[in-house]
């Protein structure tokens, strides 16, 4: 009878899973992953698991996305329900980006500067061919080649002197504007819900944890005339940098640890308004681990949001704030889009029988016309 | 479960949504914000009612959670697990035997008592959201109570279609007050909701927003006098009860137009049956 068919079952979802989990791990004859080895070897997908995720944790990172089979909305999903069961102890100090361990930096803006240009594992000037010689598994690689020369002086461990950040040597001359000054606590979205006027710090927040992309596509559609913004890449700095936090009954910063973050910092043009002469303007982008094109959709987004604040039209998407937050984030974009396979024959049948009540409608009309005539 | 606090919300958590429930039982119909947080299931998945059954949910609780009217709907399944291990409250599938009910687009067809309390998953808590996309605006005209928008909107079916064309999530005023999204149940259920004695509980997770009825409150379905509030049901009785009052599911049953109407609300269908009651299709199914 087909009325059995209408009924879901306990059994369906226990063999489900238990079929995903051997199809997670795939043909047993092969040697199975370790988590070890995904967070050394797909580093760049264990930092945008932990980017969006918002947790900084690469261990637990590798395991989302093993455990995820490599769907890296899945993995951020995962290290999104487990972070929000932590407890909070406080919340750190700025960190000092200004003070990183630098392991790239490059700027597009001035051809050298103090520091020099740094170019760090990029795939930049990669030639993107297949390198079939990765078929193989092969042996531990050589150590890779010593960076010590002309002006690529850093290397990790390094003993290294600050690099000051680009935007800094910038603001000396007063042709950038400054850093927005920190008022108060900043929003936390992860405890509070998005409220507008979202300020920045909101704006900041939602986009470091937004999905890249989303950002990479809104940042690209103010590159194509959406919301033009002008940018130059000022600078895009990553590397580790100390994590601090002052607990009040210490009453000053201890170092907690270190984390690797990439930031970017566009130069955007200003025309000036009558109390602001013509000056550089800034986006800003940060982002936890090596993710510079996050980092450059998140500052390219970042300042086309601030088009009211700045006096310009708000005309494109990527002006919008609203439109952009309520949108950035792929853990609700995701539940929400993959929620329409859930069963939804209540809400269908209703519209069935109000198709069918409005089809009737005019035929029953149309029936009454005939025999009066 | 181990490692996680009662009802997996930690306390504090909880006493947020608490306060925020109080909110929305003194301003009724009004949307709360509240800090939704990253529940171990998806957004769009009934994060909102889990949280707000996690936060008032205690050890002597009966739980029913449905789906679709249904107990055994994969999803309802899934939450009713959640809440099993993460509470250990004993569950039930009797509308009857549950203080708490979890739900996705219905209202059981049993009246529900002032015990009761039913919470309802809510995937877009904005009535407006269709006519102004924009909640800086929609929270303007739910503050001047400016719902003209609405109006012109179910002017415009009646002009267009001869009628309202809404079928499900169809708009409802609150305490005469405030214009609420009933969540995607059927029109056919929004007159359950008015001066209902149990207390109506709206959770909407990703959207971040708690609204309530508090028990008997007037919930008026928007209409016009001349044409007045019309719920939609198909125009048949359960093949397997023979109920004629209640909302009725259509399961195809061959490829050549064959239909089977049968109940929504499965526990009501069961208990139907059990009473002796039987449908068309109910010898059929006996005989086989």
């Amino acid at each position: 009878m087909a009325y059995v068919a209408v009924k879901g079952g306990e059994r369906a979802i226990d063999n489900a899973h238990a079929w995903l989990h051997e199809e997670r791990r795939g043909d047993p004859d092969t040697p199975a992953i370790s988590v070890r080895q995904i967070e050394n070897q797909l580093g760049r997908a264990v930092d945008r698991a932990m980017g969006e995720g918002s947790l900084y944790d690469r261990e637990l990172s590798a395991l989302a996305v093993k455990q995820a089979q490599g769907d890296l909305i899945e993995a951020a999903f995962l290290l999104r329900a487990y972070r929000t069961t932590l407890p909070r102890f406080a919340y750190s100090v700025p960190i000092e980006t200004g003070a990183m361990r630098v392991e790239r930096r490059v700027s597009a803006i001035f051809k050298d500067l103090p520091g020099g240009q740094v170019l760090g594992p990029t795939y930049d000037y990669t030639h993107r061919l297949l390198d079939f010689s990765l078929l193989e598994d092969t042996p531990a690689p050589p150590r890779a080649v010593p960076r010590g020369d002309e002006h690529h002086a850093m290397r990790r461990g390094d003993e290294h002197h600050a690099m000051r950040r680009v935007p800094d040597i910038l603001g000396q001359e007063g042709l950038l504007e400054a850093d927005g000054g920190a008022d108060g606590e900043p929003v936390d979205l992860t405890r509070e819900p998005l409220r507008f006027p979202a300020d920045r710090d909101a704006r900041l927040q939602a986009l470091a944890r937004g999905d890249e992309g989303f950002l990479l596509g809104l940042g690209y559609s103010t590159q194509r005339g959406y919301g033009g913004t002008h940018p130059f890449a000022g600078e895009i700095r990553m590397g580790e940098v100390s994590v601090e936090i002052e607990p009040a009954e210490l009453g000053f910063a201890i170092d907690i640890g270190d984390i690797v973050v990439t930031e970017c910092q566009m130069v955007n043009q200003f025309k000036g308004s009558k109390t602001v002469p013509p000056q550089f303007t800034r986006g800003y982008g940060l982002v936890f681990g090596f993710a510079e094109r996050k980092a450059m959709s998140m500052a390219l987004v970042d300042r086309a949001m601030r088009a009211q604040e700045l006096g310009e039209d708000v005309t494109a998407p990527a002006q919008n704030v609203e439109f952009v937050l309520y949108h950035s984030d792929n853990i609700e974009a995701t539940g929400f889009v993959e929620h329409l396979k859930l069963p939804h024959y209540v809400d269908f049948q209703s519209e069935l029988q109000n198709v069918r009540r409005m089809r009737a409608a005019p035929q029953a009309d149309s029936d009454m016309a005939e025999a009066a005539e | 479960m181990k490692g996680y606090n009662f009802a997996y919300l930690d306390e504090q958590t909880k006493r947020m949504i608490r306060r925020g429930l109080l909110k929305a039982v003194a301003i009724p119909g009004h949307q709360v914000p509240f800090g939704s947080r990253e529940m171990p299931l998806p957004y769009g998945w009934g994060t909102g009612g889990i949280q707000v059954t996690a936060s008032i949910l205690g050890a002597d609780d009966v739980l029913k959670v449905i789906d679709q009217g249904a107990d055994d709907t994969t999803n309802a399944v899934s939450i009713r697990r959640f809440f099993a291990k993460t509470a250990g409250v004993r569950t039930t599938t009797e509308t009857a035997e549950a203080t708490v009910i979890q739900t996705r687009h219905r209202i059981p067809e049993r009246r529900l008592r002032a015990d009761q309390i039913i919470v309802y998953q809510v995937p877009q808590p904005e009535p407006l959201f269709r006519l102004e996309p924009s909640r800086v605006e929609t929270r303007r005209m739910h503050g001047l109570a400016d719902y003209g928008l609405m109006h012109v909107k179910l002017y415009e079916d009646i002009a267009r279609f001869g009628q309202i064309s809404i079928s499900y999530d169809y708009p409802v005023m609150v305490n005469e007050r405030y214009l609420m999204s009933p969540s995607p149940i059927p029109a056919f259920d929004n007159p359950k909701m008015d001066m209902m004695p149990a207390l109506q509980l709206f959770g909407a997770g990703r959207e971040k927003r708690i609204y309530a009825i508090p028990p008997w409150t007037r919930v008026r379905s928007l209409d016009f006098q001349d044409h007045p509030f019309r719920p939609i049901n198909a125009p048949h009785a359960c093949g397997l009860c023979g109920a004629t009052d209640s909302y009725l599911d259509e399961v195809v049953t061959d490829d050549r137009g064959g239909r089977l109407f049968v109940c929504s609300d499965t526990d009501h269908c069961a208990t139907r049956r059990a009473e002796g009651h039987v449908g068309a299709d109910g010898f059929k199914e006996a005989a086989e």
